[in-house]
């Protein structure tokens, strides 16, 4: 058994003259005083990377730099899953008995202390080095593809994934550390610029700065009683060129998986927190979820079953579209916001049952994935 | 193993794919065994160049200086007539399911692989 016992996430967007470091230092301290623990009481250690400072033993760098001496630590990179896929490692070394406090903690100053080529240019490495990165290809693109052939295979629209972005966009507008609060509309979406067709500007999440620490432990520190009741992984390939047909994802393998680690329905979820890099990830992932029929979850975004006072809350804080993408950190922010309603501390964003709640991260071009399932112990 | 062919990726105007003589198994990123069987017994042979389009995206927004110059350029997925699935460049238009044919171009100093509707003519020699 383990708990999320604390966590702490900074404001994404500018944070002029922070480094990654900072960031990361910022998180874990109100993730520490979330859980109401003390650095000395951390006894491991798992972190994200950082583009922007890369280093080959980012853990320990940062377990000094805080101020620890723990007895298990590294970084873990697994692209956007890393949040979870570290949670998860958090769960099964709290389970083993190996730690009591495992401190999960990224962050990234990947948009002050880089140029946006840079950081694009850094992502599209997760291409072949040999047969995709030498045509010019960038992460935008690598999706662009996947979602040229969703939409001929399902019927998807464009204007059904702009749904995402403006749902995304409209949860956001809630929360004061979201990186873009200004309302959008469909056709805001449909006008904006062409990145990768069929993806366009308001498709795409930013680049941002930005923080997100939690702490997984044995047992529940304060009033919090939030318990990781199952989770799963499944990696299918790298690179897009090497991806399984639509229907042989990832996604699907995981959280078979973990449904049946966790011993729960889809049916018995009440909040979604799902990896939302580009609207077509959003919309695969939730179909692929078993949260919509295929083809069919922007008609649920438009019949209002995902916002936050519908069926199935979604991103409650407005996702990597909209609070941001700062990195590994963008993805725990979703971790951090479940955690928030399920603890009945989301203020206005506050869901009326968060009882139990479905996540879910995609690393890479939808290569590696993890489910997970929190529920509020009693 | 048989004689590395070079291909597009080493200068060379070629798509070049690997069958596994144990399995039978093809594949596109070359290495030195068969990544469905393990075993080392592998043919490399050419590409006809003709396949059919499975995914496309057409780039506009590039990240270097060099791919910049291009854009617009289509990046597509093209599931080859050998049965491999490959990344190239093609035209703006292609839709899933076009037939196409390859041919080679220079792209941010490079040759690469750029697919184009296969023409009446182009099927006709195809059946000869």
């Amino acid at each position: 058994m383990s708990y999320i016992t604390g966590v702490g996430l900074t404001s994404f967007g500018k944070h002029e003259g922070s480094s990654s470091l900072d960031l990361m230092s910022q998180a874990a301290s109100l993730a520490l005083d979330d859980a109401g623990l003390k650095r000395g009481e951390i006894d491991g250690i798992l972190c994200g990377y950082s583009t922007v400072s890369p280093h080959i033993m980012l853990a320990t760098v940062f377990a000094e730099h805080f101020g620890i001496r723990p007895s298990y630590a590294h970084a873990v990179q697994v692209g956007g899953a890393t949040g979870l896929a570290m949670t998860m490692l958090a769960h099964t070394l709290v389970e083993a008995g190996v730690v009591r406090h495992v401190l999960v903690v990224a962050g990234e100053n990947r948009l002050t202390g880089q140029s946006r080529d840079a950081s694009i240019q850094a992502l599209a490495q997760v291409g072949h080095p040999d047969y995709e990165v030498p045509l010019g290809p960038t992460i935008p693109a690598y999706y662009g593809l996947v979602a040229s052939r969703y939409m001929h295979e399902y019927g998807v629209t464009q204007a059904d994934l702009a749904e995402f972005a403006v749902l995304m966009r409209r949860h956001a507008l809630s929360h004061p550390g979201a990186q873009f609060r200004e309302p959008i509309t469909v056709a805001d979406v449909m006008a904006s610029k062409p990145v990768a067709l069929p993806l366009k500007l308001l498709d795409c999440c930013p680049v941002s700065d930005g923080g997100a620490a939690f702490i997984v432990s044995r047992e529940p520190t304060t009033e919090a009683r939030v318990r990781i009741r199952g989770c799963a992984q499944a990696h299918t390939h790298q690179h897009v060129t090497a991806a399984p047909r639509l229907s042989e994802l990832g996604a699907e393998i995981a959280i078979a998986k973990a449904k049946s680690a966790a011993c729960v329905a889809i049916s018995d979820v009440r909040y979604a927190a799902v990896y939302d890099s580009f609207t077509i990830t959003l919309a695969m992932l939730l179909e692929d979820l078993g949260l919509a029929g295929r083809g069919e979850a922007a008609a649920r975004v438009r019949s209002g079953h995902f916002s936050a006072d519908g069926e199935m809350p979604l991103n409650t804080h407005g996702g990597l579209l909209s609070y941001g993408h700062c990195g590994v950190g963008g993805a725990m922010a979703h971790l951090v916001e479940a955690h928030l309603q399920m603890t009945g501390r989301a203020g206005k964003r506050q869901v009326r049952d968060a009882s139990l709640a479905l996540l879910h991260g995609d690393g890479g071009v939808l290569s590696s994935h993890v489910s997970m399932f929190l529920e509020q112990a009693r | 193993m048989s004689d590395k062919l070079a291909d597009w990726t080493k200068g060379e105007a070629a798509i070049v794919y690997q069958s596994c003589g144990s399995c039978g198994a093809k594949q596109y990123f070359r290495r030195g065994f068969c990544a469905a069987c393990g075993a080392v017994d592998l043919i490399e042979q050419r590409a006809s160049g003709e396949g059919t389009v499975y995914a496309t995206s057409l780039v506009c927004r590039a990240a270097t200086p060099e791919t910049r110059a291009h854009v617009p350029y289509n990046i597509v997925l093209v599931d080859t007539a050998e049965g491999f699935r490959m990344m190239a460049h093609g035209e703006n238009d292609l839709a899933i399911g076009d037939v196409v044919t390859a041919r080679f171009v220079q792209f941010a100093g490079r040759c690469v692989p750029y697919f184009a509707k296969a023409s009446r003519r182009d099927k006709k020699e195809c059946w000869r």
